[in-house]
């Protein structure tokens, strides 16, 4: 390589760098802002939620379901043929250990993020019992488990704990 | 850039022959759009629809500058002041119902425009560069109008909003940070609907940019014409001004009337209800559809329900409809009959005739609900759709036997008027070099 070759490349890497350098910036200003990722937690009281009802709430400016299942409900759930599903998983994978009755999730169809129907009282709860979403026609279970339509996963299930027998904090 | 009998420009005006020695701008407009640009002499009324995008856009810029003036880009305000803009702004009204109108009129004319392209060959050798700009302004469009949509921040804009970044998220590994990018947070919010309003001021102007460089690549082997036949003479060519100009102003006259009909008596035909309730995070409207001019290619979206070899329904879905526009960036190349107008292809213009009756049945679809019998009639309409492209056209193109050409434009201007032999009968015919061999 000659001197010339040399410079000629310096040079041009020097400004290639340069260029990255700024235009990383000029992106990253679109990701969440520090206000957006200082994401406080949810706490929902379940004192008031009877059997066969679900509420909405909101988690992270995203709707949160809150669900108490009726035995039939968590009955029909356990009888599912785990491994016929298209996103594995039982209902107890899905819940707290001795607090299987509530199933909660957030209320975004994970086809396109809809929020799905089934929450609030005589909404269309899709021919699985559950959810079903009516942008693009997903229908989820009883344990929120997608079971028919284009969405790919099951209802994601945040994190959460219980607080005491009758709240959860979730997050 | 332009046939060696083309008109030159000779500015009288001491004050033009100034200005045409300092910066020959007037020189220029006259060479694109002035009698110094010569036009075949057979275009039919399917080539008005350039200079009516062009327009479109122009109506689209200027009240959509208007309503920046009165719009606040946030979550909090933004749905009000799109009302006080309908309510208290002088003539707001006429400017909000005009741009939301005028959305939809660019599209019909686009499309028209672009299926003008489809039957006439304009794709093909040499004019492969102004198609492909073209699909670029289309896209430029649809991004476009898809983030004005988002700003009245209403059901459909916030849940439209929701799905078409939703649609990147399919994207394996990198598509969920590449939402969050987008959206600028985990959903739609006032992050997102800042950035929308900023790219949506200045798409039209990149739109308006590109144009330029459409109508340039266009200049430089000069316009198609229905027979598909490249100009051979002078006697093939009227000059655009006044014979166009005076032509595509007829076009413009009745897109104005039928814009203003739509716009004083059914300004909300096209449009959705469900935009004028506020945006609400936590319910989806029943039946969310996008605007109509997004149907077709939703329609795809929504055909796959299944997965396939482990690719997610969902990804499938969204390569789909993607795929269905960046199909036709290889037209010109799938297509590789050497004859280029429909009008001389017999088994093309049947085809084309199925395919425009597919898009308008995928279009119905699109605006259906997501339920049986629509799921399944789109998934053969899609399919239909792609063979088309990839299939039939580069079959037809082997097996196909075209109808004669006519030897030249003007020869076929004298057989559609019946006109023999007559070399006297139009001015500019002496110099005619084709047998007129009428029949």
């Amino acid at each position: 390589m000659r001197r010339r070759d040399f410079i000629n490349i310096a040079a041009v890497s020097f400004a290639g760098v340069g260029a990255v350098v700024t235009v990383l910036p000029l992106i990253d200003q679109m990701n969440p802002s520090a206000d957006v990722l200082a994401l406080a937690s949810t706490e929902v009281d379940l004192s008031a939620i009877q059997p066969g009802q679900a509420i909405k709430t909101t988690f992270r400016s995203q709707p949160l379901f809150v669900r108490h299942l009726t035995p039939a409900e968590i009955a029909e759930a356990d009888k599912v043929d785990v491994s016929s599903l298209r996103d594995p998983q039982t209902l107890d994978e899905r819940t707290v250990d001795g607090k299987k009755e509530w199933l909660i999730t957030m209320g975004v169809c994970t086809h396109l993020g809809c929020v799905p129907l089934g929450a609030g009282e005589g909404e269309n709860r899709g021919e699985f019992g559950g959810y079903f979403c009516p942008c693009h026609g997903s229908s989820y279970d009883t344990a929120a488990r997608i079971r028919k339509g284009p969405a790919p996963k099951n209802l994601e299930v945040p994190k959460f704990s219980f607080t005491s027998d009758t709240a959860i904090l979730v997050g | 850039m332009s046939f060696p009998w083309a008109e030159h420009y000779t500015p009288k005006h001491p004050l033009m022959q100034w200005v045409d020695e300092k910066l020959p701008l007037p020189r220029l407009v006259y060479n694109a759009i002035g009698a110094g640009y010569p036009v075949p002499r057979n275009l039919n009324y399917f080539w008005n629809f350039g200079v009516l995008a062009g327009l479109a856009l122009v109506i689209q810029i200027v009240t959509g500058v208007i309503m920046a003036m009165h719009y606040g880009a946030n979550d909090l305000v933004a749905f009000g002041t799109v009302e006080q803009t309908m309510r208290d702004v002088n003539a707001g009204w006429l400017m909000r119902y005009a741009h939301a109108n005028g959305a939809s009129f660019f599209f019909i004319v686009v499309y028209l425009h672009i299926f003008r392209g489809l039957f006439y060959g304009s794709y093909k050798a040499p004019r492969e560069m102004v198609w492909l700009l073209g699909l670029v302004i289309f896209l430029l469009m649809m991004a476009t109008a898809f983030m004005g949509y988002v700003l009245p921040w209403g059901q459909m804009s916030y849940w439209g909003a929701k799905v078409i970044t939703g649609l990147f998220g399919a994207i394996p590994v990198v598509g969920e940070p590449i939402q969050t990018w987008l959206l600028g947070g985990f959903a739609p919010g006032n992050a997102s609907l800042n950035r929308f309003f900023s790219l949506h001021f200045l798409l039209p102007f990149v739109i308006a940019g590109v144009i330029i460089l459409h109508i340039w690549a266009l200049h430089i082997p000069g316009s198609s014409n229905p027979t598909g036949v490249e100009v051979k003479g002078p006697q093939d060519t009227v000059p655009f001004h006044p014979y166009y100009t005076a032509k595509d102003g007829f076009g413009v006259g009745v897109f104005l009337i039928l814009f203003a009909i739509m716009l004083f008596f059914a300004p909300n035909y096209l449009g959705h209800p469900d935009n004028y309730i506020e945006a609400n995070p936590l319910s989806t409207p029943a039946h969310i559809v996008p605007e109509w001019y997004f149907w077709p290619f939703y329609a795809i979206l929504r055909a796959f329900t299944v997965d396939f070899f482990f690719v997610p329904a969902k990804l499938l879905g969204v390569l789909a409809m993607f795929a269905s526009i960046l199909l036709l960036f290889f037209l010109p190349w799938l297509d590789t009959s050497p004859v280029r107008s429909g009008n001389y292809r017999p088994t093309f213009k049947k085809f084309f005739w199925i395919l425009i009756l597919d898009v308008l049945i995928l279009g119905y679809c699109g605006g259906a609900p997501a339920a049986e019998p629509y799921v399944m009639i789109s998934q053969v309409a899609a399919a239909y759709y792609f063979a088309h492209f990839l299939i039939i056209l580069p079959l037809i193109a082997r097996f196909e036997k075209p109808l004669p050409l006519p030897g030249s434009i003007t020869e076929s201007v004298l057989n559609r008027h019946n006109i023999k032999g007559e070399e006297d009968a139009l001015p500019g015919m002496g110099a005619d070099p084709q047998p007129s061999n009428a029949g």
